[in-house]
Parts: C-alpha cells; sequence; structure tokens
C-alpha cells in the first residue's frame, strides 16, 4: 500500500506541469491556433533551471527562501493528498487542518516574498492576494468539515473516499453544494479566469503573476511548478469528490489521471469563453463560496 | 424527501443570490425562478399523490409568480427608465454573510419552536430564512423596484410556510396571499412609475426632499 502510494505521489509530481499545458493548448484551440506542445512547461522548466537568478538590492534572504519553501509546502500536499482511493503517503487522524495549513503556508511565504521586494505592484498582488485567501481558506475548511461530517471521520483519506460508499445516494443535495464550493476555490486558488487571468501581464489586474514578477532563473522554475503542483492537488481534490470505486486498481489510477485531465480541459474551455472579472466582484465571488459551504454546513448539521 | 430536500436547497441559494447579486434584471428573473421553484412544493411536498387542489394552486402560482409578477416588474422597469445597478445600504458580501446568519438563526429558532412540519426537517426553517430574507432585502436596499422584489421574497416565505404547515386550508390561504401579492405589485408598479416622474428616478431616499415633509420637520 505504501508503495502504491509513493508510487501515486511521482505520479502527481511527474504529471503536475502538464495540466498548464493542457489548458494552454486547450484555449490555442479554441481560438483556431495550433497551439505549443503539450510538454511545453516541461521544457521551460528545464530552461528556467539553466538560468541565473537576479536580486533586486532591496530584497532580503525571504525572496531566496520562499521558492524552496513554497514547493516544500505544496509538494506535502501532494504526499498528504489520497489519490486513486490509495491513502497519501502522510497520513494520520486529523491532517486534514495540516492540508490546509501546508497549504496556507505557501500561500503566506508567496505573499512574504512578493512584499519583500519591495515592488508597489507586488505589494497590490500581495493584497489582493490575502483579500482572497482571508475568504476561501475558511470556505475550504467548512467544506472539508461537512464532508467529514458525512463519513464520520476526519482523515483525508476517509474524507476523500465520499464517493466510494453510499453518501452520494443519500445526501445529494449537500455533497452537490460541497462540489460546487470546491469548483469555485480550485478557481481562486490556482488563479484561473475568471478570478485572474495567467496569459496577460498587466500588472493592474494581476494575482498569481503579479507576485513572481521579481523571481527569476531557477527561482521562477521552483515558483511556476509549485503552482502546477497546486493545480495538481486542487484537481485531484475536486476528482476526488466524485469518484465512485472502481474494481481494478490500475483502473482506479486511470480514472484518477484521466478525471484531473477532463477538469482542466473543462478549465481550459472556461478560460476560453469568458474574460476575467473585475477586481471588485472577487469578494462577491470568494465570500459566496464560503456562503454556499457554511450554507451546506448548516444543513448537514440541522438534518441530523 | 430527496426531491423535497432539493427543492429547499435551491429555495435558500436563490436567496443568497438576491443578497448577492448586484443587477436589477437578474433580480427580477432571481425572484421569478424562486416563485417558480417554490410552486413545485405543493406537488411534492405530501407523498400521496398529487390531488387537485395542490394542483390549482401550483398552477396558479407558476403563473402568477413565474410569468405575471416578472412581466410586470420588467414592466415598470422600463417606463421607470432606471439604472441597471442595484444601490444598497449594505455591501453584498456583507448581505451576502447576513444571509447565513439569518439562515442559522431561523434553523436554531425552529429547532425550539413546536411546528410539526412532517415534510422535510429543512422546509420551516428554509421558509422562515426566505422572510427574513425578504425583510432584509426591504430594508437594506434602496430603490423602490427592488423592495418590489423583497416583498415578493418575503411572500414566498409565507406561501412556503403555509404549504407545509397548513396543508388542509392550502387553497383558500394561497388564493388570499395570491390576490394580496398581485395588487400590491401592480399598485406598486404604477408608484414607481410616479416617483421615477417626480424626481427622475426611484431612490426612496429622495422621498426625504417631499416638501411637506420638509416643512413639518422645520416648525417641529
Amino acid at each position: 500500500m505504501m508503495a502504491r502510494a509513493w508510487a501515486d505521489a511521482v505520479l502527481g509530481l511527474a504529471l503536475a506541469p502538464l495540466l498548464g499545458g493542457i489548458i494552454v493548448r486547450i484555449k490555442a484551440r479554441v481560438a483556431g491556433r495550433k497551439g505549443a506542445p503539450l510538454w511545453q512547461p516541461y521544457v521551460e522548466l528545464v530552461k528556467l533551471m539553466q538560468k541565473g537568478v537576479v536580486y533586486s538590492t532591496t530584497s532580503t534572504w525571504m525572496l531566496r527562501m520562499a521558492p524552496a519553501g513554497i514547493v516544500a509546502g505544496v509538494g506535502v500536499a501532494v504526499l498528504m493528498m489520497p489519490f486513486g482511493g490509495v491513502r497519501g503517503v502522510i497520513s494520520f487522524e486529523g491532517d486534514v487542518v495540516v492540508f490546509v495549513l501546508v497549504l496556507g503556508v505557501a500561500r503566506v511565504l508567496t505573499v512574504l516574498s512578493a512584499l519583500d521586494t519591495g515592488s508597489s505592484f507586488e505589494g497590490m498582488g500581495a493584497s489582493r492576494e490575502m483579500m482572497l485567501g482571508v475568504m476561501s481558506e475558511p470556505a475550504l475548511l467548512i467544506a472539508l468539515a461537512v464532508v467529514a461530517r458525512q463519513t464520520e471521520r476526519c482523515t483525508l483519506a476517509e474524507i476523500c473516499a465520499v464517493a466510494q460508499g453510499g453518501a452520494w445516494a443519500a445526501q445529494w443535495p449537500v455533497l452537490a453544494l460541497v462540489c460546487a464550493v470546491m469548483g469555485v476555490m480550485m478557481i481562486i486558488e490556482t488563479a484561473r479566469v475568471p478570478v485572474d487571468d495567467p496569459a496577460t501581464h498587466l500588472e493592474l489586474t494581476m494575482i498569481h503573476e503579479v507576485m513572481v514578477l521579481d523571481h527569476s532563473g531557477p527561482d521562477l522554475a521552483l515558483m511556476q511548478y509549485a503552482h502546477a503542483l497546486k493545480m495538481w492537488v486542487w484537481g485531484v481534490l475536486c476528482v476526488n469528490m466524485i469518484m465512485p470505486k472502481w474494481s481494478a486498481w490500475w483502473m482506479q489510477t486511470l480514472a484518477g489521471v484521466g478525471g484531473v485531465v477532463a477538469l482542466t480541459c473543462v478549465i481550459g474551455l472556461v478560460e476560453s469563453s469568458m474574460a476575467r472579472w473585475r477586481m471588485n466582484k472577487l469578494p462577491q465571488l470568494a465570500a459566496g463560496a464560503g456562503a454556499v459551504a457554511l450554507l451546506a454546513l448548516i444543513i448537514e448539521m440541522w438534518r441530523r | 424527501m430527496q426531491v423535497i430536500d432539493a427543492i429547499m436547497v435551491g429555495m435558500v441559494l436563490t436567496c443568497l443570490l438576491l443578497l448577492g447579486s448586484s443587477r436589477l434584471g437578474a433580480y427580477i428573473r432571481i425572484v421569478a425562478v424562486q416563485g417558480i421553484v417554490a410552486a413545485v412544493v405543493p406537488l411534492v411536498a405530501h407523498g400521496h399523490g398529487i390531488g387537485l387542489q395542490a394542483a390549482v394552486v401550483s398552477a396558479v402560482t407558476l403563473v402568477m409568480k413565474g410569468i405575471v409578477f416578472p412581466r410586470l416588474l420588467f414592466r415598470a422597469l422600463y417606463a421607470a427608465g432606471v439604472r441597471r445597478e442595484i444601490e444598497v445600504y449594505v455591501s453584498f458580501p456583507v448581505s451576502v454573510l447576513a444571509g447565513v446568519l439569518m439562515l442559522a438563526g431561523s434553523c436554531w429558532l425552529c429547532g425550539r419552536l413546536p411546528l410539526g412540519a412532517e415534510v422535510s426537517g429543512l422546509a420551516v426553517p428554509v421558509a422562515m430564512f426566505t422572510v427574513l430574507t425578504g425583510l432584509f432585502l426591504i430594508v437594506s436596499r434602496v430603490l423602490a423596484l427592488t423592495q418590489v422584489v423583497g416583498y415578493l421574497t418575503l411572500e414566498n416565505g409565507i406561501y412556503l410556510l403555509s404549504v407545509v404547515l397548513v396543508p388542509q386550508q392550502l387553497f383558500v390561504i394561497e388564493m388570499g396571499i395570491l390576490l394580496d401579492a398581485f395588487a400590491a405589485v401592480f399598485v406598486m408598479g404604477i408608484a414607481i412609475f410616479h416617483i421615477s416622474r417626480e424626481f427622475d428616478h426611484i431612490d426612496t431616499q429622495a422621498m426625504d426632499e417631499l416638501a411637506d415633509w420638509r416643512a413639518s420637520k422645520e416648525t417641529e
């Protein structure tokens, strides 16, 4: 079991950059272009790793430390995330809270490194990231708490196995709400359209991209890799919520990868079909996700 | 049991949408959708088949709330030529969070009230929540038209409460409420038109500027 958990984690670490390539490819296809090859993100990571690093004179050790810390934080989240019906490498009672914590640490390190550069644009990005984070983090905890109440277990492995029992048949209105919240949260956390547009580099409207502006070379590669890992974690989390039990282990793994790729394709199609929203609508979206999560919790508690 | 729960979740979601949306057109459409969702309740609420009474109530509610009221409101909207943005005293995220608090409050309250609704454990709290949402919309929004929408939301809540609590006298109660609501929407549509002609907009804050009111305040 442990060997499979490690294998799944390595699979996640290896496949994560592919998701960004898929989205870029879909956007190109919808726009009528051929698009970059799917492995383009890997090529870019290798290219960046071979470059040198430039640090601004205002920056301190925080900027140098942050990329490694962020990759470590999100990497731990990948190790914790159950995949294909197998519990993660790290799994213990109450690991849900630690899971949210490591994602939070990655977020705070991103913000701190952005503030450390002393650039006003990065300060704007940091403030936006925290504005959304302060609303979306409780929403994630509440959504996970709702599922934890359904499964009456407090480990990520059992929470993510919610769709393998009869919970969907008995409680579909609540679980549908939770899935909707997680979908919106994935968009917010991975900074995709309509929350953030990764394709434009216009500082006035960017959130995630603006916070990595002053990183260069291997540091930038680490930041981009961490972002890809975050997408993988969120994709697996969302897919786990609806993934039924399959008989053979290879079918479970295949269904897991297929689900994440399908979800990525949906994100790509959404991204091709709409523009990013005005900045003042984003707190409404995040607060709305939190409100729906709370609503699911109230309904769940009231039914017992 | 599942269907009625899903309908209740739909009612709550439409209420949260009303609290969070900032467009007048969307506002009227959402309240229409809420009316349609509410109209389905008599058909599925009391398991033993669909009676004639439930069918008539459902059909009349559907036509009134789904078609007639939105049309009247859109006519008032165009006649008054108002802006599309809703003006508020309480911002949208705060309104949505207040809505969640109201839902929690009404759940807590209904846990202590001896109301025996055998339909669904969720029905009475959700009805209470819809009523509270309507009241909140009336006091927290500026334009006259949005207050009509708040009133309709309130009415949806009362309708839901009567469907789940007194299914025996459903017909009499529903027809009474619907007549009231129709008269209210009709009269308020005319009132909105007159307010907008008098003040060039339908901002209820402008009512403070009325001459008699100002004069009486100065004499005090």
